[in-house]
């Protein structure tokens, strides 16, 4: 067990417990952490597009001003993320998951995410419908930034934060589920926080 | 000797801090007593994690700011929004433990024994201080080989070791370039390290120099790659990259 | 958010490999690309650390740190060579 270091308190968090609100072996902080595994790509809105693609094509597609078109809400959530902090009633500007998959008729039960500078992650697609998932634009009344996963990114709070793919630019309908870039290399498939499934085999 | 400093295992050991000596108002050298320390080369660092009442654990590389044959020490510079820098400067007092793993590298080292031709040093803020150790080791071991450094700093207050390398012996030249502001009469360069000044200060490539480059991503790689379009070889000019703001 | 070189994770890979690695010439097994782990880039700032080749910026290496092992995924290297 290593010794306590005399003095030291870290960024500012609150243990789970007192939170109440936290899943288990999280701390709140104020911070926004960046968390990257590759480059920030920084993609004009000018040229993104999102797509729903199943058996190697496009279902359907929407570029800037067609997804903002769309009706939009402002979703205010908890987020945690699997290196352990939470970030509590974080706003976002986003457009229902419901909005763009509704318009596609199909009877896939998985979706993986993919991204701008190539991250992928899977979820079961009755995890991004029934109101539990965004396409976010804003955070915070501005616009999202690159850091952040701007233009726009997967908001799913319901799960550990990887699975909110930064710059996402579709989502793959797939009748079996495929690991993503995190799950591939050990992380849990689904990635509960409720039930703390970090890892895969949790 | 130095084969057992790589090989085995790396574990972490408790070091009672022997002294924190301030450098620069942001500075401090944090000297170290860690038991069974086999010694470190020049240019290499060690880890350190701290150890919150509840469990929160954090760790960082420190870059070793003493030779060969000294008392083990590291040079740490407080980032005002760090969450380990500003501990280590500030809170850490002589008597206290502190959690290390070391020493680590075998890339970003130098060994007069086996590396030839004069060094090139450019550091970029906290980048001094594996090159220190370095020019430490090198004046220590009474080596000949001709040695250049080029330090760019925000200011001449923020460049440490400023009196050991205005000091500095025979065979040394220190360049500063300083960045953000001057002292009045100022003299010496201004402004950001690029091609021209690298070209003034390198030496020359037909001597097959050695280069040591030190301190944040960017600066690091804007200074290799020019260091490589004067001619130096790739695999002679050797990169440690801080991170955005030069350590956490 | 800037990337770290291969110098930043030393005693990761120490404790990964039993011995110092940085200096290890690493092949990128996508482009070929040969270098010291330490001149190799590195996100360290993820849930795990991600070592990409800087030619082509492929995953070389990925190291998860679980909760009570590492986890390495070597699958972007053709060859990895220690001295």
């Amino acid at each position: 067990m290593s010794p306590v270091s005399r003095g030291f308190h870290g960024r500012r968090r609150v243990p789970a417990q007192q939170a109440g609100r936290v899943p288990p072996g999280q701390y709140v902080t104020e911070d926004f952490p960046v968390l990257s595994a590759g480059p920030t790509p920084h993609t004009p809105t000018g040229n993104w597009t999102f797509s729903i693609r199943q058996g190697g094509s496009v279902r359907r597609s929407w570029d800037w001003l067609q997804m903002r078109a769309l009706p939009a809400e402002t979703v205010t959530a908890d987020i945690h993320c699997v290196t352990r902090w939470s970030k509590l009633g974080t706003e976002w500007q986003a457009v229902s998951m419901d909005t763009l998959l509704d318009q596609v008729e199909h009877d896939a039960r998985y979706v993986l995410a993919f991204c701008d500078g190539g991250y992928t992650t899977n979820l079961p697609l009755a995890d991004v419908t029934g109101g539990r998932a965004w396409l976010a634009f804003g955070f915070d009344g501005q616009p999202l930034p690159a850091e952040h996963g701007g233009p726009a990114r997967l908001l799913v709070p319901h799960l550990y934060f990887w699975k909110s793919a930064k710059w996402v630019r579709g989502l793959d309908l797939l009748d079996a589920d495929q690991p993503g870039f995190w799950e591939t290399y050990g992380y849990h498939r689904y990635g509960d926080p409720w039930r703390e499934q970090r890892y895969a085999g949790d | 000797m130095a084969g057992t400093a790589l090989r085995g295992r790396l574990t972490w050991q408790n070091a009672k801090v022997a002294a924190v000596i301030r450098q620069t108002a942001r500075a401090v050298t944090i000297v170290l007593d860690v038991p069974g320390w086999p010694g470190q080369r020049a240019g290499q660092h060690l880890d350190v994690r701290l150890t919150a009442e509840d469990g929160y654990r954090a760790e960082r590389s420190y870059s070793i700011a003493s030779a060969p044959g000294e008392p083990v020490a590291i040079t740490v510079e407080r980032l005002d929004d760090g969450e380990v820098s500003p501990y280590l400067t500030d809170e850490l007092r002589a008597g206290d433990t502190l959690e290390v793993r070391g020493p680590i590298g075998g890339y970003f080292v130098w060994d007069p024994g086996k590396d030839r031709g004069p060094l090139l040093l450019v550091a970029g803020g906290s980048g001094i201080v594996p090159l220190r150790s370095i020019l430490r080791h090198r004046e220590r071991t009474g080596s000949t080989a001709p040695a250049r450094l080029l330090y760019s700093s925000r200011s001449l207050a923020e460049v440490i070791y400023r009196d050991e390398l205005d000091n500095d012996g025979a065979g040394v030249t220190v360049v500063y370039t300083l960045t953000r502001s001057q002292p009045p009469g100022w003299t010496g360069h201004a402004g950001r390290v690029d091609a021209a000044l690298l070209a003034e200060v390198a030496w020359p490539v037909d001597g097959e120099p050695l280069a040591f480059v030190c301190g944040p991503t960017s600066f690091v790689e804007t200074a290799a790659q020019d260091l490589v379009e004067l001619g130096y070889q790739p695999g002679r000019v050797k990169t440690e990259r801080f991170g955005a703001t030069g350590g956490r | 958010m800037d990337a770290l070189d291969g110098n930043a994770i030393g005693g990761l890979l120490h404790e990964v490999f039993g011995t110092e690695m940085t200096a290890a010439a690493a092949m990128c097994a996508a482009c070929g690309a040969t270098r010291p782990v330490a001149e190799c880039v590195v996100y360290l700032d993820a849930p795990g650390v991600v070592v990409r080749c800087r030619s082509c910026g492929s995953v070389l290496m990925v190291v998860i740190r679980g909760r009570d092992r590492n986890c390495v995924d070597l699958r972007g290297l053709a060859a990895i060579e220690a001295r």
